[in-house]
């Protein structure tokens, strides 16, 4: 599951949140350069993969290393100075509600850099174009639909020029239109700035069309990875669950419980009768 | 005999969990503190924070400080007259206020006007990623955001504290002086005679810079370990408002017990 060349190798990882497992022995690459799309059910550690990568949170074993650098033994100022190469996009942009959007792009450069603010206006105007939004620069937060908030947050993740983009859930609540325009941009952004993404989701359709690996989590550990086509053709039946959105199969309905007849407070009476 | 060992092991529970919470609190704000030099290095971000907590709280402190100076007025002349000393009501007024209920009352007031803003704006940056938006940019919160509110509250409350205790004075000044007719020259007098700089002034300004670093510490705190949830925020504001008024009343009788006590 791990190619030397991957620029993000997760080796032998066991990772829990208090007592609920995540993940169990997880090995996984991402290669450079590539779109990748880390796909599973809920609470499969999808958005907890890209916290390991960003180093929000450490593992209770094995090695995270990013440009073959181990990201859980990094230092308070090694991880930031690692988190400056990469770009993250937050499932609901988190923006920051006090700042207007041209405030929000320019707020990486100005906490970051040393740029004169003539050229941090020319950069914010640069990143806007790029997501189409600067003829939105002056508006605020609460004035943007969720999709113009994505991009606008997809603007600020690209500012200081990252060599890695993480996307946590980029699809979510977005219109068939948004959708495809965040789709694109991901694509876009991948091949023109030649960087490494990887992001998280559910969304089949979406997600097929953009990434060029798709990376199947289940049960703590990848089911399956490949090209989109080769999932498609899959026979295992979880990955058939998972592209056909079946209701029951490998992933069951019903949370594993006692019988039914036990759990009913009417029955259990009669029994005592 | 299994109830006592049952409720022995809650309390238990509870001392642990309460100290805990403590270690955890105290690790927080020396971490604050530690990476407060960006309060020197950007005094925008300070000031901004000043204008938040302090300006912003300058109305409720203005007209609570009016209306005790009146009521202290009011209750001290009538007290007063039974002995025929109306003119100490101005002495009575300034010490009551520099001494205690400046510091306590406006640190009461700040706790629930700034210190459950500053709880609910970081829990809801919390809430909606804003705090973990920075971290990955690199962008220490501790530093940015926690840090400028925490020494914005530090520095308001004295401030607030004073203004309250001034505007308590005009307060009884204007109800005795002016409405029931008490001497002037006497109320003024009298007051500057009996307020010592250091005894009375001093050690109310260093309480209510004591009430404004456990309101700050507390506000910031709870918005940082709030749950991330509408209803882990509106529990940790309430948390900030109860927490910093017994931590400011529990503080005020141990300050006043060593400053008040004794020789004076």
């Amino acid at each position: 599951m791990i190619k030397t060349t991957d620029l993000i190798q997760i080796s032998s990882l066991n990772f829990s949140y208090g007592e609920s497992e995540i993940f169990q022995n997880l090995d996984v690459g991402f290669s450079a350069g590539k779109v990748t799309a880390i796909m599973g059910g809920s609470g499969s550690g999808k958005t907890t993969i890209l916290k390991l990568i960003g180093g929000q949170v450490r593992p209770q074993k094995g090695r995270v290393i990013c440009d073959s650098k181990v990201v859980n033994h990094m230092r308070h100022n090694e991880l930031f100075a690692h988190r400056k190469t990469i770009g993250m996009l937050f499932q609901f942009g988190a923006l920051f509600t006090d700042l207007n959007v041209f405030d929000n792009v320019a707020f990486p450069l100005r906490e970051q850099t040393a740029l004169p603010d003539a050229a941090i206006k020319d950069l914010v105007l640069l990143k806007l174009h790029a997501v189409g939004l600067r003829g939105a620069s002056k508006l605020m937060p609460a004035e943007l639909s969720g999709g113009m908030a994505r991009r606008v947050a997809l603007a600020r993740a690209i500012a200081l020029d990252p060599s890695l983009m993480l996307y946590d859930e980029p699809f979510t609540g977005l219109d068939p239109i948004s959708t495809a325009i965040t789709g694109n941009l991901i694509r876009t952004l991948n091949d023109t700035l030649g960087i490494t993404s990887v992001f998280v989701t559910h969304d089949i359709k979406a997600s097929f069309k953009v990434a060029d690996e798709v990376v199947l989590l289940s049960r703590g550990c990848v089911t399956a990875r490949g090209k989109p086509e080769d999932l498609m053709e899959s026979t295992d039946p979880l990955v058939q669950q998972f592209v056909n959105g079946e209701v029951d199969g490998p992933v069951p309905f019903h949370v594993r419980s006692r019988s039914y007849r036990e759990d009913l407070a009417l029955v259990q009476s009669e029994n005592l009768k | 005999m299994t109830l006592f060992k049952t409720m022995l092991s809650k309390l238990g529970r509870k001392t642990i969990d309460s100290l805990w919470t403590l270690g955890v609190a105290s690790t927080f704000i020396f971490r604050v503190i530690a990476r407060s030099s960006i309060v020197i290095r950007r005094p925008n971000l300070l000031v901004a924070e000043m204008h938040f907590a302090g300006v912003l709280s300058l109305v409720i402190i203005i007209v609570s400080g009016l209306f005790v100076g009146l009521v202290l007025g009011l209750q001290g002349y009538e007290t007063l007259k039974r002995y025929g000393s109306t003119g100490a009501v101005g002495t009575l007024v300034a010490l009551s206020l520099v001494r205690e209920l400046g510091p306590v009352v406006s640190a009461l007031l700040f706790a629930s006007r700034a210190g459950s803003a500053i709880t609910a704006e970081i829990g809801i940056m919390k809430t909606t990623e804003q705090l973990s938006a920075m971290e990955m940019m690199a962008v220490d919160p501790h530093a940015r955001v926690i840090a400028p509110m925490f020494w914005g509250g530090v520095l308001s409350m004295p401030l607030l504290a004073a203004i309250f205790s001034a505007m308590g004075i005009i307060g009884g000044y204007l109800i005795t002086v002016v409405v029931i007719g008490v001497d002037s020259g006497a109320f003024w007098s009298q007051m500057q005679a009996s307020v010592d700089f250091h005894h009375d002034i001093l050690n109310g300004v260093i309480k209510s810079v004591v009430f404004g670093t456990a309101v700050s510490a507390i506000s910031v705190y709870e918005g940082y370990a709030s749950v991330p949830t509408a209803e882990g925020v509106s529990k940790a504001v309430t948390r900030t408002v109860v927490t910093s008024a017994l931590a400011v009343l529990a503080l005020d009788f141990v300050l006043t017990a060593f400053m008040f006590t004794g020789a004076h």
